[in-house]
Parts: C-alpha cells; sequence; structure tokens
C-alpha cells in the first residue's frame, strides 16, 4: 500500500488549519498512489478532531498523547508511527515545531525531504514537490528517491476540499522515550494573538509608521480584521517593535491569503517573506515604491488618512 | 571546547538569479555568508574566548566556499575545512548532513553551531538533522547560550515568546537574530586568514550514503495577477473601494 501520513498541529487545543489543508493534500496523492490518509494528532483526546479530519479526507484519525512539545520527544513519538503505518509519503507542516522534529524524523526513517513545501504533484507515482528558493527568484521541483518520501508543507499554500474519509479513530500507544532538553520555562508574553506563521490575514508597518507610538492604528486595524501584526525589518532595528514580528529573509516567512503592506517600501528582503502571499494590499504614499510591483491592489496614499477609514470601513461590514 | 561551526556560502540577496535547467547560472553572481550563520560563528569565537578550546569552520560546497572560510578565519576561528562537493546537491539537506555529520563525529565536537535557516534554501533542517545522525539534543532558534562545565542554558524563540530550556553538551545549536551581534573582521584578520590552510575533505573519505533528492527542474518565479492601483479622491473613497475589493473580488476578508 503507498499511504499517506499527515502530522497534525494543534494550537490551545483546538486543530489548526494547517492540519486540514495537509489531509486535504494527502487526500489527492493518496487518491493519485492508490492508498489511506493517515492524520496523527498529538493529543489525548483524538475524538473531539476525527470528525472535523474525516470531512477532508482522512481514513483513519491517530491521536498519539506525547504530552508538551519537545522536539526529541515528538520525532520520537512521530517515528514510532511511522515504523507502525509504514507510509509511503509523510507530509509535516513547516512550523516552528514542525521544523525541528521533522529534521530528526527524516534521519530516524532514512528518507529524503524537501522541506518548506508550497505545491505538491504526482507523477509516476512519486510526489512532486516545489519550493521557492533564492528568497523566491526561483522556484525548484523536486523529487524524494528515499522509499519514504517526506515533505514539510508551507501554511496556507494548500486548499481544503472537502471530501470524506473513513474517518475510524485510533489512539497510538506511541511514547516520548528519551528526552535530553528541559524546558525550564516560557514567556509568552505576545500572548494569544494572532500569530504571523499561520494567519490567513496579515497587516504590516513599514518605516511609513514614522514611529512605535503609531503602532494601534496598524494593530487596530489586524484586531479589526482578526489579523497578524507585521513589521518591516526598518522598524525592528529602529527599535520600534520585535524581531518576532519581523516579515522577510531575515524574519519570517509568510504566505497569507491577503497580506496589507501599510508604509513598506517592498526592498528585496521584505518581499522575500511575503512575496507568496495571494492578494497584496499595498498602501503607501510613493507611486514608484517597488511593493507596488508586486501588490494586487495599491493605494498611493498616505496611510494616517487611508489605515484608519478602512478599519471603521471593515468595522461596518464585518459588525 | 571544541566548537564548530557551520559556514553556508549563499547568493546575496540583491543579486540576479538566471534560472538554468536543474541549477542556477553562477555568472555574475555575488557570494556571502548565510546571515545566520555569522551568528553561528559570532557565537562559536565567544564561546572559545570564555572556555577555550578551538573554533573550526566548516563548509560544504565548490570552490569557491573557500572564500566564506577565509572570512570566517578573519573573524578568529582557528581551523577551517572545506568539505568539496558539486553545489546543487546542497539542495539536499540529508546528504549534507550526512557528510558533515561524518566530519563532525571524527572531531568529537562539544559544541556544533549554525544558523537557524540558510537564505537560500530556508529549510532549517541540515544542524537538526545532524543533532540526530550524532545522538546529541540540539536548541534551535537560540538567542541565550550559557555554559557551565557541560550544562548548557538557552534561552530560545518560539512560537509567540520564548522558552528558557536546559540541557548539555555535546549539542547542536541553530542561532536566530539577537544571539550576538558578529565583529567585523579585523584588516589584521584579513590579510593572516590569506596565509592560513584549508583542510579539504571529498565525499568518498567522508563515507557519505549519497543524495536522496532528485532535482526534477527549476523554474522562473511564477508571474504574480496584474495589480492595479485603486483611484480615488480621498481615504474614505479608498477605503470603501478596498473593502469592496477585497470582500466581493478576491474574497478573502
Ligand atoms: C541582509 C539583509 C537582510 C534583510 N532582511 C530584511 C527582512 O527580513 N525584512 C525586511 O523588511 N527588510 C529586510 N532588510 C532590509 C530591507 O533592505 C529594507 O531596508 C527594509 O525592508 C525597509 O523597510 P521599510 O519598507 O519599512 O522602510 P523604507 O524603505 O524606509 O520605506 C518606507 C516606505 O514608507 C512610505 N511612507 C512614508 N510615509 C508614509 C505615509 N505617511 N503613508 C504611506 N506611506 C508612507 C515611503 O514612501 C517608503 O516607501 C534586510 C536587509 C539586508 C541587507
Amino acid at each position: 500500500m503507498a499511504d499517506v501520513l499527515v502530522v497534525g498541529e494543534l494550537k490551545n487545543g483546538e486543530l489548526k488549519k494547517i492540519s486540514k489543508e495537509l489531509t486535504s493534500a494527502a487526500r489527492k496523492i493518496a487518491d493519485a498512489i492508490g492508498g489511506k490518509v493517515h492524520t496523527l494528532i498529538i493529543t489525548d483526546n483524538v475524538d473531539a478532531f476525527a470528525g472535523d479530519l474525516k470531512a477532508v479526507g482522512a481514513d483513519a484519525v491517530i491521536g498519539a498523547n506525547l504530552g508538551e512539545f519537545s522536539p526529541e520527544g515528538y520525532a520520537n513519538g512521530i517515528f514510532a508511527v511511522i515504523q507502525e503505518k509504514k507510509p509511503a509519503v509523510v507530509l509535516m507542516p513547516h512550523s516552528a515545531q514542525g521544523k525541528e522534529y521533522s529534521a530528526r524524523v527524516a534521519i530516524k526513517a532514512n528518507a529524503g525531504i524537501v522541506a518548506d513545501a508550497v505545491a505538491l504533484s504526482v507523477d509516476g507515482g512519486k510526489v512532486v514537490a516545489k519550493k521557492p528558493i533564492y528568497s523566491g527568484k526561483a522556484y525548484a521541483n523536486f523529487k524524494v528517491s528515499s522509499d519514504i518520501q517526506m515533505f514539510t508543507v508551507r501554511a496556507n499554500s494548500q486548499e481544503v476540499t472537502p471530501k470524506d474519509g473513513a474517518g475510524a479513530v485510533e489512539k497510538s500507544g506511541a511514547s516520548v522515550g528519551e528526552v535530553r532538553t528541559k524546558s525550564l520555562s516560557k514567556d509568552l508574553s505576545g500572548g494569544n494573538k494572532v500569530q504571523l506563521a499561520d494567519a490567513s490575514i496579515i497587516v504590516s508597518g513599514g518605516r511609513g509608521i514614522k514611529g512605535p507610538e503609531n503602532w494601534p492604528i496598524i494593530q487596530d486595524l489586524a484586531d479589526t480584521l482578526g489579523a497578524a501584526l507585521g513589521a518591516s525589518r526598518a522598524t525592528v532595528d529602529a527599535g520600534w517593535i520585535s524581531h518576532s514580528h519581523q516579515v522577510g529573509q531575515t524574519g519570517k516567512t509568510v504566505s497569507p491569503n491577503c497580506y496589507i503592506a501599510c508604509g513598506i517600501s517592498g526592498a528585496i528582503q521584505h518581499l522575500a517573506g511575503m512575496g507568496s502571499s495571494k492578494y497584496i494590499v499595498a498602501i503607501n504614499k510613493d507611486g514608484d515604491a517597488p511593493i507596488f510591483k508586486v501588490a494586487t491592489y495599491g493605494v498611493v496614499a498616505d496611510l494616517f488618512e487611508v489605515v484608519p477609514a478602512l478599519t471603521s470601513e471593515f468595522k461596518k461590514v464585518l459588525g | 571546547m571544541k566548537i564548530v561551526v557551520l559556514v553556508k556560502q549563499v547568493p546575496d540577496t540583491e543579486t540576479n538569479i538566471k534560472v538554468g535547467d536543474k541549477s542556477i547560472n553562477e555568472a555574475g553572481v555575488k557570494w556571502i555568508i548565510s546571515p545566520y550563520d555569522e551568528f553561528a560563528i559570532e557565537e562559536g569565537i565567544r564561546i572559545r574566548e570564555k572556555s577555550g578550546g578551538e573554533v573550526i569552520a566548516v563548509s560544504l560546497g565548490p570552490d569557491r566556499v573557500v572564500e566564506a572560510l577565509r572570512t570566517a578565519y578573519a573573524m578568529g576561528v582557528d581551523r577551517a575545512v572545506h568539505v568539496k562537493v558539486d553545489d546543487y546537491v546542497t539542495f539536499d539537506s540529508t546528504y549534507t548532513s550526512e557528510l558533515l555529520a561524518n566530519f563532525i563525529k571524527a572531531e568529537n565536537a562539544d559544541v556544533i553551531i549554525g544558523g537557524r535557516q540558510s537564505i537560500d534554501t530556508d529549510s532549517s533542517q541540515v544542524v537538526v538533522q545532524i543533532a540526530e545522525r550524532l545522538n546529541v539534543p540540539h536548541v534551535a532558534m537560540a538567542l541565550k547560550l550559557e555554559f557551565d562545565g557541560n550544562k548548557v542554558t538557552a534561552t530560545r524563540e518560539i512560537e509567540g515568546g520564548t522558552e528558557v530550556v536546559e540541557t548539555s553538551a555535546p549539542l547542536a545549536v541553530t542561532a536566530q537574530k539577537g544571539l550576538n551581534e558578529p565583529r567585523y573582521p579585523s584588516l589584521k584578520g584579513i590579510m593572516s586568514a590569506k596565509k592560513k590552510p584549508v583542510d579539504v575533505k571529498k565525499p568518498e573519505e567522508l563515507g557519505a550514503t549519497g543524495s536522496k533528492l532528485e532535482v526534477v527542474s527549476l523554474e522562473p518565479p511564477p508571474p504574480r495577477i496584474a495589480g492595479r492601483k485603486l483611484e480615488a479622491a480621498d481615504a474614505q473613497g479608498f477605503a470603501s473601494q478596498l473593502v469592496k475589493a477585497l470582500r466581493e473580488e478576491a474574497k478573502v476578508i
């Protein structure tokens, strides 16, 4: 059998959208190569997620209780499930956590891996993964030649398509094994705000906002849209906001459905991080700014006038 | 302490990339050390300055990567090793990590430090794969590292914040921006770096089993949907047009 195993992800006890995106992508691959879709969720409460995952094509939803995240523990647990299910293809999220455990899982399984794939197709029974390279200035297509083909996949890059899978629920006995890195404390002052990595909408500010006292103008629009707050490197280097908000080559790579750039010139290093966004809105008073070369909708105007107007307009229509 | 820092040479971001069939056309490309690897080199040197020992810089790639190793010498590493391979194979993280891990194994390193990702392939795989191959723990996205003998306390970036972890050497670390400020090579350092030896290792000597990736093709980026500039008399006009476009045309909000 040529089964596909998906490693899903939860956030605060809820299913992240990437779990459905990957299950849906796995369904298409499994249908093409003739196999089943298994979606693994790290939880002691797998029943809560079975319905949602079955509805996007999971034949089996597996729960493994591996406790708090540790890259080694997750890698050990996920590898145990791989040994049991013997999938031909494994899809993992290219999330902060996924990047860490996927590297260990690939070595344990003696598999080749393509990381940060944005498109998956099947050719001659093998998955072809497309990924941006050189800051999005080229795209490469890869096949993995080992028996198990592994991929980490960028959030928001895969369509979620309804399709009924068998949806059987299983509980795995996989355990964390030996973990040599102990978590002493966490500081989540980023709070429960929307995180850049998974956000489907991002509102970003650049040097055009003039100073840190003006973030509320950008944050208000983000809050109204349920969006994450992004920033250009110029604002981070100026000390207006923490590096964790930086989008770009030396910040985070994001692929939201909608990226709203306010007062950002669109330097190549910034585009490297957000250039694959589905829709890009640019608000900039300089009509020649490079950001307009990639913007789906360009607004040549003063952000201090347009952004508040946009916030109140959205408040009206979104209620 | 024996510290190995991993140094990857990548095209400068501003460089024009011309896509060939299975690799890029390297003519005219300007090469730099991947920015996160600069934090790795700096951290390696700082650990040695505190605890003694030696720092070995390793770069995998074709002949041009020796230039990156000279820069590492100029910053202050003690030894430089060139793992010599064709370059497009560097897309393949498992092959890269196998070659590098086999080299590091022979060196018995206490600390292996690389960047959190290289800016050409953005895979974030090699350093953690090396940790797995050497059967040692790792700390990814490190913002602070402290050694007390073999005990290591580290602060690292996680989604939505930071985490303090405790582990022990030997270990692998990936450097995130904030870990340190890389020093500039001194003129004296640059001059003396020119004369320092660079050891060359070939894949055959390192006993790697080979690539697990097939490059099917390279292509230029997909063209973006033609954008348009909105026309309006005032901010309110722009706002209502944008809301309409995003809700009715793009259907994203
Ligand atoms: C190695 C390296 C890595 C880098 N990595 C990153 C990265 O990860 N992310 C990143 O963003 N950058 C990165 N950069 C920096 C990048 O080159 C740019 O300097 C940076 O993106 C510029 O930020 P900005 O657009 O906010 O500022 P600017 O380039 O100063 O642009 C500000 C824009 O705001 C507009 N503006 C001003 N006032 C208003 C107003 N009232 N209303 C509307 N518009 C207004 C201006 O017209 C201008 O276009 C990197 C650079 C290097 C060398």
